[in-house]
């Protein structure tokens, strides 16, 4: 099954086909739930009884900052897939996926930070959240730059593939210590985003907004893996075709 | 074990003979903690204050630029690919190497950091707690360290990209060390700090040596 | 107009969606250069191996 699975389904040149035939529905599904999120956001849900309008800024920052870690999930399962596996597709996954992990990382701390401002009157506070995506933030970085420092392929593969997992392992501890750190370093007067049970009408924006977050991650990893697997097997003769036609 | 300890003793007479590469870790570590003095004023209450943050990042500077070079001298002569035919488990040899690397490069740094505590009018109390937790905390550093120096064996210039890559991955390290001494200078209970920092260094032993074999592995065959 | 006004916290909302939508027409952009170089590179591989 598993060797069926290698060989048909995992393998690039079928992995081109499929990913063609899904990206227009990807992006047509993506485009419905930005919409809905985007009007439902903005304009339908009330404002918070506390924080007035300024809570909108959740239904970007909240998603980026939920995409940005599961990116960095989804990276770490594609490096156990690479290392023990050898799957070549999770190999092209894992190296895709950074770029856009990082610019999501990137996008949840300035929402974040703007967000702090009207909230905690400060454009950044070292909260332990804030703090933690940072972490994130340099552990992507360390990555790409491993990535683009490495010349050859296989062996490029094989080490940042072994770093990401590194970093995953160490995700949690780093999270719990800052989170502990916190709680030791805090001055007492900053408790403002400590939310009540989020209520229905506000929930929906968001889970769309979410799933939005997701698939225009699918669709961007989807574009650049096809064009990562074309340089890479460019010696095969289906590749050939696809280029010519 | 016995191969262990021969392996150890040898990288140390081999580092004993060429002075330079252990003397200049600490020299750079007490040059860096003279710097802020000099950069941030003679106050001795904030120099007190900020002392085992300024030593325990400086002593992480002081591991992360020179823990690239672990295994450049084998990758320049081509001893590395000898190593890895051994016979001999490669983890075991690599650990033996971090050993040394520990011994000739942190615990010279250690072994200073009373004076340069003592420089930053730091109570003798808290200057013990901080070599306490420098010496439970270097070796864990060290072991992730040599995981970068591993993937980047082959790589000329990597000066920089060494810190990016194993940063992040200290910073548990370094917040459990510095909250040590805090709460030494509170008078409260330590024994919580030494137990997460004993844990951070156990487990680094036991998976970085084999990570580490891993990757120079990697960087060998291809 | 009250709406764009969002009660006071307008720069920081639009300001935030604002760079949200920068950030992904980026990522979108970059893909679309990517292949379009990816696209010339190939045609070029094809060629040269094709005249020998």
């Amino acid at each position: 099954m598993w060797d069926w699975l290698k060989q048909n389904g995992l393998s690039p040149k079928s992995f081109y086909r499929t990913s063609g035939l899904c990206l227009p529905w990807l992006t047509v599904l993506f485009l419905g739930c930005a919409g809905f999120g985007l009007i439902d956001g903005l304009y339908i849900a009330p404002a918070d009884y506390q924080q007035g309008d300024g809570f909108r800024i959740m239904y970007v920052h909240v998603p980026s900052a939920f995409a940005a870690m599961a990116v960095y999930f989804a990276m770490a399962i594609c490096a156990v897939l690479t290392l023990v596996w050898r799957v070549k597709l999770a190999a092209v996954c894992m190296s895709c996926s950074a770029p856009i992990g990082a610019s999501f990382t990137f996008l949840a701390l300035v929402t974040g930070s703007i967000w702090g401002k009207p909230m905690w009157g400060t454009w950044w506070i070292w909260d332990a959240r804030l703090t933690s995506v940072l972490i994130l933030f340099f552990l992507y970085m360390g990555f790409i730059a491993l990535q683009s420092i490495l010349a050859e392929q296989h062996y490029r593969d094989r080490a940042c593939a072994l770093i990401a997992l590194v970093g995953v392992i160490n995700l949690p501890i780093i999270h719990y210590s800052v989170i502990w750190w916190n709680t030791l370093h805090q001055g007492p007067s900053i408790s403002q985003l400590a939310k009540p049970a989020i209520a229905p009408s506000m929930l929906y924006p968001l889970l769309a907004m979410i799933a939005a977050f997701f698939l225009f991650y699918l669709s961007v990893l989807f574009m650049r893996m096809r064009n990562q697997i074309l340089l890479r097997e460019k010696h095969t003769h289906w590749v050939r075709e696809v280029v010519l036609s | 074990m016995t191969l262990f300890f021969s392996l150890v003793s040898y990288e140390l007479r081999i580092t004993m003979r060429q002075a330079f590469s252990w003397v200049t870790p600490l020299v750079f570590f007490i040059i860096v903690i003279c710097l802020f003095p000099l950069s941030i004023g003679t106050h001795s209450a904030l120099l007190s204050e900020i002392a085992p943050g300024m030593i325990w990042v400086t002593a992480l500077l002081a591991v992360l630029i020179s823990i690239g070079s672990l295994f450049r001298t084998e990758d320049e002569e081509g001893s590395l690919s000898l190593l890895l035919l051994s016979p001999y488990p490669l983890s075991v040899l690599v650990f033996a190497k971090i050993a040394s690397y520990w011994l000739t490069h942190c615990l010279p740094l250690i072994c200073v950091t009373p004076l340069l505590g003592f420089m930053l009018h730091l109570p003798a109390l808290q200057v013990l707690v901080l070599c306490l937790t420098l010496l439970l905390g270097t070796p864990a550093l060290c072991l992730l360290g040599a995981i970068g120096a591993a993937l980047l064996v082959g790589i000329r210039g990597n000066g920089l990209l060494l810190p990016i890559l194993i940063m992040p991955l200290y910073i548990p390290i370094l917040i459990f060390g510095t909250s040590a001494v805090l709460a030494a200078s509170q008078e409260q209970p330590l024994s919580a700090y030494f137990a997460i920092m004993g844990a951070f260094t156990f487990m680094s032993v036991a998976m970085a040596p084999i990570l580490t074999a891993v990757a120079l592995r990697m960087g060998v065959s291809q | 107009m009250n709406w764009i006004y969002m009660g006071g916290y307008g720069a920081y909302v639009w300001g935030a969606y604002g760079l949200t939508l920068v950030v992904f027409v980026m990522n979108y952009l970059i893909v679309k250069r990517e292949k379009k170089q990816i696209q010339k590179r190939m045609n070029r591989f094809i060629q040269s191996k094709d005249h020998e």
